[in-house]
């Protein structure tokens, strides 16, 4: 029998096209067809100033839009060859960990909604609730939060908010038992999972996974590791491995992984200098709001980057940060104008999917379900 | 299809103590939220509202001086840092020669409007800003249009713009 899976199915979580061909129960074959959300991300990128893109690349990986907003503009500031200040770097690195929170808080819960756990869910998406909470009293929105500029930050933190943050950290552990104790060792969750979609070392290598993904198939390879950016070699925090590369093991990986982002955000609050956050280059970042106001220099210097854009000199750039799929990589060329030659990404997402048919294979229908939420595709990134 | 090469401990096998231990889980939120329902996440809206911090970027007001006229001065910065291109912005001679110039017309296309802030953050006189009103449902595409009017309103809303076709 030959099934459409998709493409807006609620397991699908996104608009994916999965054609199947059945044999009872048993999957034969699986074709994919992606492009649903196709957005012109890239396109769009080269009609707007370098800061003007930040807003969409919210709307790559929505669920964690923070990821994407730092992962562009460090591509940028490596083109234009500037550092943002330490304060920056920490704020930063504190916005991605609770956005990988937040990412496999989704993953897991929805992914254990798709085999009927709706509990876990409900008390993941308290905590999310949460956290989107911190994120609007930081920059005024909750998915869609444009919150990077080059060179800098939208807004600094607002007072008080560490503390606050410190409080949402310290109930999250109550919920992830909670889950744990529902999932980890329940019979039903385990006969669903383990041994579901495998990939081996090797494939998973060749087939270019990135992210939990492929950690949960024994490979220790982390961007925050292996590359290091905005001191993340400092924190003491450990990687999250399991061997057997099945959804039983990714969704091991997604929860050890939250404690780890747990314990970097602490460290992180911990070790938060005071200062400006933004590069105090006016032709880079806008000047402060007083010397807008009240000094002649200011204005001009707020007219022409606002008229002209940041202007970077001629050339390109890879950059790429560990999103909360894998490496999330932005390529970016630039002709010394105002506005971007070329974006390409690198979604995480586009390489682990290519291998869905290969997992999938000889499985049953219902376990293809499982595995596509354990993978975690978001479609927004993956048609860009 | 070969399925359970690992070997589970006794106690995870049978199914029972699993489904105990997850009951009892699902049984400590329960009585919680039965003795404490004001901890419980949720939020009865409409009747009760969520508190947004002071930073939400909501519909967009115009502020204006104290004697009452649009702050702005419609030198397009807004309408220039906007990536998506929604605010449209027709410029006039203001009759009083001190003030030069002012926005005869000042639309913004919510439908178009992502909410991003980049207007707030370019605007050099402080003329426009991000409130805190999100509910901006409506029921024609042209009633989306904010104009000056409705944006020098927005900064004390209380009346829904809403009209019933
Ligand atoms: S919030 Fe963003 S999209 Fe909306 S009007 Fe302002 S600049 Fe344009
Ligand atoms: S930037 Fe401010 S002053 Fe300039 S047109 Fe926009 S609202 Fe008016």
């Amino acid at each position: 029998m030959r099934l459409n899976l998709g493409p807006s199915h609620p397991a699908t979580h996104g608009t994916l096209r999965v054609f199947v061909e059945l044999d009872g129960e048993i999957i034969r074959n699986m074709k994919l067809e992606i492009g649903y959300l196709h957005r012109c991300f890239e396109k769009m990128s080269e009609t707007h100033t370098w800061n003007q893109v930040i807003p969409y690349t919210d709307r790559l990986n929505y669920v964690s839009a923070m990821m994407n907003n730092v992962g562009y503009v460090m591509a940028v500031e490596k083109l234009l060859g500037i550092e943002v200040p330490k304060r920056t770097q920490r704020i930063r690195v504190i916005m991605c960990e609770l956005s990988r929170i937040i990412d496999h808080l989704v993953a897991i819960g929805t992914n254990a909604v798709d085999v009927g756990a709706l509990t876990c869910f409900w008390y993941f998406f308290r905590e999310r609730e949460n956290i989107y909470d911190l994120f609007e009293a930081v920059c005024g929105a909750r998915l869609t939060t444009s919150f990077t500029r080059v060179g800098g930050l939208y807004k600094d933190l607002p007072e008080g908010w560490t503390q606050w943050c410190r409080k949402v950290l310290a109930n999250l552990p109550r919920s992830l038992d909670d889950v744990e104790g529902l999932l980890t060792t329940n019979r039903i969750w385990i006969d669903r999972t383990r041994g579901v979609a495998p990939i081996s070392k090797q494939d998973a290598l060749d087939y270019g996974f990135t992210g939990p993904c492929l950690r949960a198939c024994g490979v220790g390879y982390d961007v925050r590791k292996a590359h290091p950016y905005y001191d993340y070699d400092k924190f003491d925090w450990s990687l999250i491995t399991e061997e057997e590369g099945d959804t039983y093991a990714r969704y091991l990986v997604r929860l050890g992984e939250m404690r780890e982002s747990m314990k970097i955000v602490e460290q992180a609050l911990d070790d938060l200098p005071d200062g400006p956050v933004n590069v105090d280059d006016w032709s880079i970042a806008l000047p402060p709001k007083d010397q807008v106001y009240g000094s002649i220099e200011g204005l001009m210097a707020h007219f022409k980057l606002i008229m002209h854009g940041i202007k970077p000199p001629a050339g390109e750039v890879y950059s790429y940060t560990e999103a909360a799929n894998g490496e999330l990589g932005f390529f970016v060329v630039s002709d010394g104008t105002g506005r971007p030659f070329r974006v390409r990404v690198r979604p995480p997402c586009f390489a682990i999917y290519q291998a869905f048919p290969q997992m999938c294979q000889g499985q049953t229908i219902s376990d293809a379900i499982a595995a596509l939420g354990s993978l975690n595709i978001v479609a927004g990134e993956l048609d860009r | 299809m070969k399925r359970s090469k690992y070997r589970l401990p006794l106690s995870q096998r049978i199914y029972l103590i699993a489904i105990l231990k997850g009951m009892g889980i699902t049984a400590r939120h329960f009585f919680t939220n039965l003795l404490r329902p004001g901890r419980m996440p949720n939020v009865g809206y409409p009747e009760k509202r969520r508190n947004y911090s002071p930073r939400f970027r909501g519909l967009q007001i115009l502020t204006v001086k104290p004697n009452g006229e649009i702050r702005c001065t419609a030198c397009m910065l807004c309408a220039t840092a906007c990536p998506a291109d929604c605010i449209h912005i027709t410029a006039a001679e203001h009759p009083n020669p001190e003030v030069e110039k002012f926005p005869k017309e000042f639309n913004i296309d919510m439908l178009r409007c992502v909410f991003c802030g980049m207007c707030e953050e370019a605007c050099p006189v402080d003329a426009i800003r991000m409130g805190t009103r999100y509910e901006l449902a409506n029921f024609e595409r042209n009633q989306f249009i904010y104009t000056k009017d409705d944006l020098m309103r927005a900064g004390n809303y209380t009346q829904s713009r809403v009209t019933r076709p």
